[in-house]
């Protein structure tokens, strides 16, 4: 009986002696904010588009981390970019189901623009620049081509155009040898991935 | 063998790695011949590593031969000049000397067959009491940039640096490409200027000792250049020495040819000047022999035309700007059915998408090949047999099997760990591979994707940044917004109170509150 008492003493000395070290490394190593959805966010693109369900980049990235979103919400990061969230997840890679489409930029045909400053608004990276009742204009080095302003121009005056391809910017293809196409191929057979 | 294995281990009197391609230096023994005067000249705005010219003429202007009509942009930039004298016909998009067969604004120049040169600038005839800096300024403004193909802007090497001070110019005389032989016949022809060439570098950087090196198959330019040095009779303090080295692939690439000839390794990050060496090209050394003592800006350049499919192969001085056509017309080259056109020698050149480009001052050969006599061996890619090959040729100590794989399986990251950007590009492990992989190709393509990841990475950075900024700023509008409307809620509700309080006592005085 005893040692039966002793026993549940000495256990219950060590729970309560670890439970406040525990306390007191909670407090002193206390991380602010969420790690992982840090580390997603710097793997997003950044365009802030919205495509994901999500008003922006951050909140997507802390709906991934939370698990409360999947990794394949997120068009214009592609797959290169749901292929490193998943890996960081540790979770099985998902197909993207929107068709990734050519980098674009927004114009804006200044000769319709109206100057009523909605677009320069709704831009989440304040890409577009003007005043009330003057011409607004696009930067074109700083659109990421979200297209969140096309919807509240009242005269649909900015377009989305595809953007032009640099000389500086141009990358060499893989060669068009017949095992680096077989490569293509077994790389699209492996592990396909189900939306 | 024991002369293979010493000389792979880097052992008497030459780099590691590399291989001895054949040479097929077939125009070996052709002088330099002048280009007749094209119909259209083509200048690019840009012909060198770095930043992009503005135009400084319009269309209809007339222009003199070396007038100056793109001002650089930026340190990294050289100018560019017209080639002759004619009339500026317009400014628009034209395809360039490029892998990708796209296109730079160019300026046409239309020639008025007079070529009358612009006077303007004066010679330096006495170099040697001119201060370095005013020299530096004047090969900057003649738009020198390296002829051997890199063309990086030439004047940013030419300074004289206190804590990188130059003990050694190399001239590099190498010309290690298989058929290119501009180099070979220029120190043969021009060896006088080369020399006095060299004397102005040297004064440039203050060296006092320079190294003509040439390879072994060359013996008849060590020979003109040794010629020249006995006929010039330089002051006694400045030792020029020439001196062959044996012929080996990539040879005339710049850390290789360091490593040579002082046995010194430039690292990877690092420059020659970080171990006190400057090295220019041959036709780079004539450029400001002629920018010095004939105030003449960069308006030329000697091109080999050469390859299988040439009638008449031969060396040719080609103003900046003629289309490739006019010059293969020149040569007996008319039907170009059937024919790979390569900018550059065999090993490091690229296949041009079209005819229809100019020369520019990166082309030192043009080369046509029967596409039915090229080896269409990259077609027939085999697998990797591990036989270890490509490591024991690469000259820089790279692994080029594992890169290759690395890339061909978007292992971008992996292959930057392993230095996938220490690669030259020089061609020697695709040369020996016997499985026919296009190790080269597979590099550049993963270097292309990494550098695409990099602009990605840095604009989403920009982009979260702006958004940040944004977002901070309509908290910061809301918060001033919400404060004035708290003072302008304060102003009325003291106001509203003191009222009450009036009326029910109108004898005490109205608090200076409601008017702070």
């Amino acid at each position: 009986m005893m040692h039966l008492l002793a026993a549940v003493a000495s256990f219950g000395l060590f729970a309560l002696a670890f439970g406040v070290l525990l306390a007191i490394a909670c407090r002193v190593f206390k991380i602010e904010g969420d790690p992982m959805a840090d580390r997603i966010e710097s793997l997003l693109p950044q365009t802030q588009c919205g495509q994901c369900g999500f008003p922006g980049c951050k909140p997507y990235a802390g709906a991934v981390a939370s698990g409360e979103s999947e990794v394949n919400r997120c068009v214009p990061g592609g797959e290169r970019t749901m292929l490193k969230i998943a890996d960081l997840m540790g979770v099985e890679p998902k197909g993207i189901e929107e068709e990734a489409t050519a980098p674009m930029i927004a114009f804006v045909r200044e000769d319709e623009c109206i100057g009523c400053t909605l677009c320069i608004k709704a831009c989440p990276v304040d890409a577009i620049i003007g005043a009330p009742k003057q011409y607004h204009t696009v930067i074109t080095d700083h659109c990421t081509g979200c297209t969140l302003c096309i919807e509240p121009c009242p005269v649909d005056c900015i377009d989305m155009l595809i953007k032009p391809e640099l000389l500086e910017h141009w990358a060499w293809p893989l060669p068009d040898t017949h095992r680096a196409q077989k490569a293509i191929e077994r790389k699209g057979q492996h592990a396909p991935y189900t939306a | 063998m024991l002369h293979t294995l010493l000389k792979s281990m880097g052992i008497g009197g030459t780099f590691s790695g590399g291989i001895e391609p054949e040479m097929s230096k077939i125009t070996a023994d052709s002088s330099i011949a002048t280009s007749m005067m094209a119909p259209l000249y083509i200048v690019p705005i840009k012909q060198h590593i770095g930043e992009v010219c503005e135009p400084l003429v319009s269309v209809g202007d007339t222009v003199l031969r070396g007038q100056k009509i793109g001002k650089s942009q930026g340190y990294v930039s050289v100018p560019i000049h017209a080639p002759t004298s004619g009339k500026v016909i317009k400014i628009e998009e034209h395809a360039i000397p490029h892998p990708s067969g796209m296109g730079l604004p160019s300026i046409f120049i239309e020639p008025d067959g007079k070529d009358t040169e612009d006077k303007s600038l004066q010679p330096f005839s006495d170099y040697r009491n001119t201060d370095p800096a005013e020299l530096r300024e004047r090969v900057r403004f003649c738009g020198i940039a390296g002829l051997g193909g890199a063309v990086f802007p030439t004047f940013i090497k030419l300074l004289k640096d206190q804590r990188n001070p130059i003990k050694t110019v190399i001239l590099n005389g190498i010309e290690c490409e298989p058929y290119l032989t501009n180099d070979h016949r220029l120190m043969i022809e021009k060896a006088k200027e080369i020399v006095i060439g060299i004397d102005i570098i040297m004064h440039m950087v203050g060296a006092s000792k320079a190294i003509v090196a040439i390879e072994d198959n060359k013996p008849d330019a060590a020979e003109a250049i040794r010629e020249a040095l006995n006929e010039l009779s330089l002051p006694d303090e400045i030792q020029i020495e020439v001196r062959l080295l044996p012929t080996r692939y990539p040879q005339g690439s710049e850390k290789q040819l360091i490593e040579a000839l002082t046995g010194k390794e430039v690292p990877a990050t690092k420059l020659p000047m970080h171990v006190g060496v400057l090295c220019q090209n041959v036709g780079t050394t004539k450029a400001i022999h002629d920018a010095i003592l004939l105030g003449r800006p960069l308006t030329e350049r000697i091109v080999t035309v050469s390859g299988t499919a040439v009638p008449r192969p031969g060396n040719m001085k080609v103003r900046i700007g003629t289309p490739m056509r006019f010059i293969f017309g020149q040569h007996g080259l008319d039907d170009f059915d059937g024919i790979h056109l390569l900018h550059g020698g065999p090993m490091m050149g690229e296949k041009m998408k079209s005819i229809d480009i100019p020369v520019v001052k990166s082309t030192n050969g043009l080369l046509a090949m029967q596409s039915a006599t090229m080896k269409q061996a990259h077609q027939l890619e085999q697998p990797c047999i591990h036989c270890g090959h490509c490591g024991v040729a690469c000259p820089i100590k790279l692994v080029p099997n594992m890169l290759a794989d690395q890339c061909r399986n978007d292992q971008f990251e992996k292959a930057e760990q392993y230095n996938l950007f220490d690669c030259i590009e020089c061609g020697c492990c695709s040369y020996v591979c016997p499985s026919n992989i296009p190790l080269v190709h597979y590099f550049r393509y993963g270097k292309g994707q990494l550098a695409q990841i990099s602009r990605e990475t840095s604009f989403a950075n920009e982009s979260k940044q702006r958004s940040e900024a944004r977002e901070a700023r309509i908290a910061r509008e809301k918060e001033e917004k919400a404060a004035k409307r708290r003072v302008v809620r304060e102003k009325h509700k003291p106001a509203a109170t003191n009222a009450e309080t009036d009326k029910k006592t109108p004898d005490t005085p109205p608090s200076d509150e409601a008017s702070t």
